[in-house]
């Protein structure tokens, strides 16, 4: 706890930023599709982590009312990555899905391999 | 909240698609345990059995029916690519000097309808969980629409890879639990997951009907329902495992979960509230708040353990 709590108030901001772009680049440079995904859910968490971390209030404590404390910290962002969470598997099952149907039709996972065979239909 | 940036730059670099797919599943670990650190205990809950869990097994799925190498590659192919990420990261951070330190309580999304929330859901719905309130009644509107995005998911996949298409390579189906031939013959697995799975669904069960008081709810329950009948089918066997749950049970529970939330605010409506208004629905209104989340979140756990079963069993009987 302290040790993030320490940290100067921007810390978490910036890391999630670093997140984004690492998981950006997976996505933009990379040819492999499966890793396209993986990057895709990395951009993903880092945008779960931004939300929680909006959250959070100091000193508080988990949303779940009980006597004898007094400061919760926002639960409506939970509320909103929770489910956002469960859709993202299911959508990343949804690509999952499709790149192993490209690997049917084309027999690569490679992004420049199929458009070298697209363009030479 | 290192670690998770390491793994990120490791992820880029890695060739192997195996060690890239289990970093992810450590990168969702350490989300989750950071998440309990800022208080998000739900979510945690979430990632964890979804991130690490789930999407760990779909991806080795999809590795198993298509490749674990990556094509190499020599580097600085893509200069661009860089420079571009580089100017956007460098306008994010700009961005971000202007939000509120780290848990400052001053700050703007502390100020509109979180309060509200905190101090009134006690008494609306009489749950202590403040998350399960909001999901399930203050914002059941987009819990329905996320229920229906799952659902819409699933059978995506199932239309696009869960039969056997005309003109497709088919060289040999994918033996039962190949995924898993070393796991099979080890003793202490076996035993251990035997013991355990009965109380892996326990659990979800617990989950399921607990999430109103403490951390939990549909979302959660559903995922470990099904993590529970994954790691029976990975350990002992997919066709066995395929006989106990057959096709059309998940198919019928992927929509009969949706159904079940949908018809809850009919019911709502014909009882003279507007939709999923669960005031109405009992002649006392906490005790009516209380049944509809009950009844919507089984309809949601329902949902999901039926997607990600049907999802793991079409990636697992694949013919590759």
């Amino acid at each position: 706890m302290d040790v993030i709590n320490g940290f100067p108030g921007l810390m978490n901001y910036w890391i999630v930023v670093f997140l984004m772009m690492t998981g950006f680049y997976i996505v933009i440079a990379q040819d492999n599709l499966v890793k396209k995904i993986v990057g895709l859910n990395i951009f993903q968490v880092s945008v779960f982590v931004f939300y929680i971390t909006m959250g959070k209030i100091k000193g508080g404590t988990a949303p779940i009312l009980a006597d004898g404390t007094e400061i919760y910290s926002n639960p409506l962002p939970h509320v909103l990555i929770l489910t956002a969470i469960v859709v993202g598997v299911a959508t990343t099952a949804l690509g999952l899905a499709f790149v192993v149907r490209i690997r049917d039709a084309f027999g690569t996972i490679e992004d420049d391999e199929i458009q070298a065979m697209e363009n030479e239909d | 909240m290192g670690i998770m940036a390491v793994i990120g730059i490791a992820v880029a670099r890695l060739h192997n698609l195996f060690a890239v797919v289990m970093l992810t599943g450590i990168f969702s670990l350490t989300a989750a345990v950071l998440y309990v650190v800022l208080d998000a205990v739900d979510v945690a809950f979430t990632e964890a059995a979804v991130g690490a869990g789930i999407s760990t097994v779909l991806m080795l799925g999809t590795l198993a029916l298509t490749t674990s190498e990556e094509k190499p590659h020599y580097p600085g192919r893509h200069p661009w690519a860089l420079v571009l990420v580089l100017l956007c990261g460098a306008a994010l951070i700009y961005g971000t000097l202007d939000m509120p330190p780290y848990g400052d309580p001053t700050s703007a999304i502390h100020h509109h309808v979180a309060p509200y929330y905190l101090s009134k859901s006690a008494g609306h719905t009489g749950l202590p969980n403040v998350v399960t309130s909001i999901l399930a009644s203050y914002r059941g509107y987009d819990t329905l629409g996320e229920v229906f995005v799952v659902f819409t998911a699933a059978a995506g996949v199932l239309l696009i890879i869960g039969r056997a298409k005309i003109g497709r390579r088919r060289t040999r189906r994918m033996a039962p639990g190949e995924l898993s031939t070393s796991m099979r013959q080890n003793v202490i697995l076996r035993v251990v997951s035997k013991l355990l799975i009965p109380f892996i669904l326990l659990f979800a069960f617990y989950v399921q009907w607990h999430g109103d008081f403490g951390p939990g709810g549909g979302f959660q329950a559903g995922v470990i329902f099904a993590a529970g009948f994954i790691l029976y089918a990975l350990i002992f066997d997919i066709d066995t495992a395929r006989t106990m749950i057959p096709p059309h049970i998940t198919r019928f529970g992927l929509a009969a979960g949706v159904l079940l939330y949908t018809l809850v605010g009919v019911a709502s409506m014909l009882k003279g509230g507007t939709f999923l208004d669960y005031s109405v629905l009992a002649g006392d209104p906490v005790k009516g708040q209380h049944l509809g989340i009950l009844l919507i979140e089984f309809g949601v756990g329902i949902t999901v353990a039926a997607a990600m079963i049907s999802i793991f069993f079409t990636y697992a009987r694949q013919e590759r």
